[in-house]
């Protein structure tokens, strides 16, 4: 079973689904049984959905939609091609 | 190959994501918006070369960070490689954990990292360096695997790791200066759990 401290050496990439699975496996584990590492995992865990959901809010400018798609018709970038080449 | 007459259809419903994510990059409105549509046009020239069946969400944000990064890279004389300084591991977990406990006996509803708000988390992401802001808003953000995220920034994925688990820190130790700054800590440290 993994020690705290490799646990938490761990935590960027269990909380990223990126451990293969033995060793996610073994800091599942260690967090059965250690109620300090859980802690500090979750708040991990509660830190990134936080991230997530308060830097994803952003309202899209009226217009930039129209202009997305006038883009795909006029010669923007001034190479003497309208639309796609 | 892909029907370039279809890339507005699929492509289109990633607009208000890529602006998000142009909002973190550029820091403001007006380039945020050039950046996506500089994305969709650049997606819209070489839509020949996207592989059906493929990601192509992860290939609208590929497109934007390239063009993000070269529109950053022309503007500075130098390409600008910022380090930052060592701290330590579970930051912000190590100063406001202990709140946290006793704020989840009060309302177990209340989800505590809600007492930051929207623009402080925004500006801790805004304000890490760019070679650790990328990466740590296509993660944490974008939910993108470590994989994708090296070959959106064509870095290797030992530096992506290193660069999140960096930036991560930074950003926490920006978000604890937000909660100092409102008294936050001083607050709940003095004021007994509601019964």
């Amino acid at each position: 079973m993994a020690n705290c401290n490799e646990t938490i050496r761990e935590l960027d990439a269990f909380l990223d689904g990126e451990l293969p699975d033995d060793v996610r496996d073994h800091i599942h584990l260690h967090l059965d049984s250690c109620m300090d590492c859980l802690q500090a995992f979750d708040f991990q865990a509660e830190l990134k959905l936080a991230i997530r959901r308060k830097c994803s809010t952003e309202e899209m400018p009226a217009g930039l939609l129209g202009r997305i798609e006038m883009c795909f018709n006029t010669d923007l970038d001034e190479d003497g091609i309208i639309g796609p080449a | 190959m892909a029907d370039q007459q279809n890339f507005a259809e699929q492509a289109m419903e990633f607009a208000p994501q890529l602006y998000s994510a142009a909002m973190r990059m550029t820091r403001n409105k007006a380039d945020a918006e050039d950046l996506v549509q500089e994305a969709y046009l650049r997606g819209f020239r070489s839509f020949h070369t996207f592989q059906d069946g493929t990601n192509l969400r992860a290939w609208m944000f590929r497109i934007l960070t390239n063009a993000y990064i070269n529109s950053y890279r022309a503007k500075q004389r130098r390409p600008q490689e910022s380090e930052l300084g060592e701290l330590e591991d579970l930051y912000l977990y190590r100063r406001l954990g202990s709140m946290e406990t006793a704020a989840a006996s009060m309302s177990a509803e209340e989800q505590f990292l809600d007492v930051f708000t929207d623009d402080e988390v925004k500006q801790a992401l805004e304000d890490l360096p760019t070679n650790f802001r990328l990466p740590v808003l296509l993660a944490d953000v974008e939910g993108f695997a470590y994989k994708e995220i090296a070959e959106m920034l064509e870095i290797p994925i030992g530096t992506v790791m290193s660069r999140l688990h960096r930036g991560r820190k930074a950003m926490q130790r920006a978000l604890y200066g937000y909660a100092e700054a409102r008294g936050l800590t001083r607050h709940l440290d003095n004021e007994a759990p509601e019964s």
